[in-house]
Order: C-alpha cells, then structure tokens, then sequence
C-alpha cells in the first residue's frame, strides 16, 4: 500500500478535469492506497454544500480523506460550519508534513 | 539524522494566478522548520525572483505607495531565503536559464542563480520529496 | 529514482516556445540520465495525432521559419526508449481513433492509472 498526496486547486464549476481527479483519488483508495485529498485555491469551492459538493462528499464516503486548506476556505467566506460532511478544515502545513513523509504528491 | 530536503518545480509568473501564492507559503512553511528546499523555476516563474519589480500606489484605494504595501514576489523570495538560512536550512533557487533569456528575466535578486532540467533532475534526485506545480 | 511525468496541458504556448516545454523537459532530463517515462492524458493526447502540421506564420514582414514539431518530439522520446502511455478515454473523448496515431504509444484505460502509478515512486503532474 502507498500513500497518495493529491491537491486540487481547480475546482468543478471551471473545470471539468476535476471529476477525473477525484475519480483518480477514490480509485487510488480502493487499491488499497492511504489517500490524502487536499483542495486548496478555488478547488475548495465544492466543500460548502453546493451545486458541485458531491465530488468531494463521495471521495469521503471511499475512504480519501478529504482536508481543504483552512486559508483558502477563510480567504473565501467559508466558514468551518459550513462544510460538507466528510471534508475538514486543514492548515497548509499538512502537505508540508506528508510531503516530508515521502508521500506520492500530485498536484492538480 | 538527516536534514529535510524539498524540491518545488514551478511555472507561473507572479500576478497570473493564486499557485505562486500557494507555492511560496508552501516554502515558508518549509522554511520555518528548517528544512532545505530547492525550487526550480521553469518557464514564467523566473520572474518570481525578478529584481525590478516595484510597487505602486493604488488610486482606487486611495493609498500611497507605503501605505498600499504592494506584493513583490521578488521581496517574498528574498525573505525566505533569509528565512531558511536564519532556521539552518537554505534555499537553493534556480532559474531555467534558457526561460530567463527569452524573456529578458536576467536582473534576479541576489542568492538566484541559473539552471537546466538536468539540474531539476539532480535537485529531485538530492530530494525527499519534489513536487510539480505547473501552469495551466 | 523512477520517475512518471504525467503531461496534460496542449498547445500552450508551443508557438512561442518551438516545443510543448515539459516534452522538451522530458527529453533535456532523460539526456542527463533521468529515468523517466509520459503518461499523456487530457488535451496532451493530441501529441500522438499524425498529420500535424503548423501553417506559415507571420507578422508584418516577419515570417516565423521554425514551426514546433510536437508528434516528431513524442516520437523522439519513444525512440530514446521513454515510455509514452496515452489514456484511451482522452483519445475517444476527442474524437480521435486508433488509427489517426502514431505508433508507439501505449495506450491504457483510466481504471489502469493506479496499477500504472503503483510502478513510479515519483509522480509528476504537469
């Protein structure tokens, strides 16, 4: 089993792209790898209930787990009670920590 | 044991998109711990490190130049390689060479320094972790 | 270490820059010895479409002599022993058949990025 970085700084309502991503996310978890779905930048749009949010609420159900960047989210209004199930808020240190762990990062 | 070391692959010139922001505080974070961090700068990110950038006023603010406190990447970058020096790291920055000579992005702040993908390669290789920020 | 670069954006810039510039990275890495391979994915399947060919370009009295060649710089990578994957799905998405490319390229489906993935220690999206 490997461990997966994936960070999205698209987000769907400009890129379709984003749903191929995700789907890469949850097929990676059903491998059986330890995978860490980090929106950052616009990709944290879908995390407040919305048109978009079931990308990232079915990445959860798949076992991703699924942390939007705290500054991102602040820096566009969202607060923390207004996340989907399943997503939570994270400071950006935590790519630095897993990035230092030697995890498989992509970024998107 | 052995000092942490991260290389960054990035492509965006300053003032185009929100991925140098995020680039940059993703090497401040690695900075503050004193981590060694190697950035390649490909393509329009040679410009992030560009020595004649400068400020203005904002008018519509109604600000002066002082008070309008203009971002300069070329100021960020420079604080963060104080910064990892001032935590016992360093930032080794490398502008692609061929990337600076076609835009005319020779005037680089001091501790810049000019590279090939060969040395990409070599940073990745001297590396932890490396990860590619490119531009869409 | 192994190292899968993953190529996505198309067209940018390349009439400015003579190449798709993570294609010529590619190749300026493998001549220093990296051990790399492409997946071609998104709008970068193009690459592998025969037939590609850049009309004359000019501006006022200057005439552009030197066009990117984007499927012979593909073609040059797999030459040099780089394996170039395309995603089968990018291909059809696009309208664009089996045998409108070149040969050499390996094509794969979506569902076979994480087995493909599993093999590189090192990923790079671009």
């Amino acid at each position: 089993m490997a461990k997966y970085l994936l960070i999205e700084s698209r987000d769907p309502f400009d890129s379709n792209d984003c749903a191929h991503f995700c789907l890469l996310a949850e097929r990676l978890a059903a491998a059986g790898n330890d995978v860490t779905f980090f929106p950052v930048q616009n990709g944290v749009l879908p995390a407040r209930s919305g048109a978009q949010s079931k990308l990232l609420a079915d990445l959860a159900a798949a076992g991703v787990v699924v942390l939007a960047d705290s500054f991102a989210l602040a820096e566009r209004g969202i607060c923390t009670d207004k996340l989907i199930a399943g997503v939570a808020a994270a400071p950006l240190d935590i790519v630095v920590d897993q990035l230092a762990e030697g995890r498989k990062a992509i970024w998107h | 044991m052995a000092k942490t070391t991260l290389t960054f692959a990035l492509m965006d010139p300053p003032y185009e998109d929100a991925r140098s922001t995020t680039a940059l505080r993703l090497v401040d974070i690695a900075a503050r711990r004193g981590y060694n961090v190697n950035v390649f700068a490909y393509e329009g990110a040679v410009f992030l490190p560009f020595a004649l950038q400068k400020p203005h006023a904002n008018a519509v603010h109604g600000l002066d130049v002082e008070a309008e406190d203009h971002p300069q990447t070329r100021e960020w970058v420079a604080a963060l390689i104080k910064e990892c020096e001032r935590n016992g790291g360093r930032l080794d920055w490398l502008n692609c060479g061929l990337c600076v000579d076609e835009r005319g992005a020779g005037d680089s702040i001091p501790g810049v320094r000019r590279g090939t993908p060969a040395d990409l390669w070599k940073m990745a290789e001297e590396s932890d972790n490396t990860l590619v920020i490119a531009a869409k | 270490m192994k190292t899968l670069n993953i190529v996505e954006s198309a067209y940018r810039a390349t009439l400015e820059e003579q190449d798709d510039t993570i294609v010529w990275l590619t190749h300026a890495m493998k001549g220093a010895g990296a051990k790399i391979d492409v997946l071609m994915r998104g709008n970068a399947v193009s690459y592998v479409v025969r037939g590609q060919k850049v009309p004359p370009l000019a501006f006022g009295a200057r005439q552009q002599r030197m066009s990117p060649r984007l499927l012979e710089d593909v073609a040059g990578l797999i030459a040099k022993g780089v394996a170039v994957y395309v995603v089968n799905e990018d291909l059809v998405e696009r309208g664009i058949e089996r045998t409108d490319i070149i040969d050499g390229p390996i094509p794969l489906v979506r569902s076979d990025l994480p087995e493909l993935l599993d093999k590189y220690p090192r990923v790079w999206h671009w």
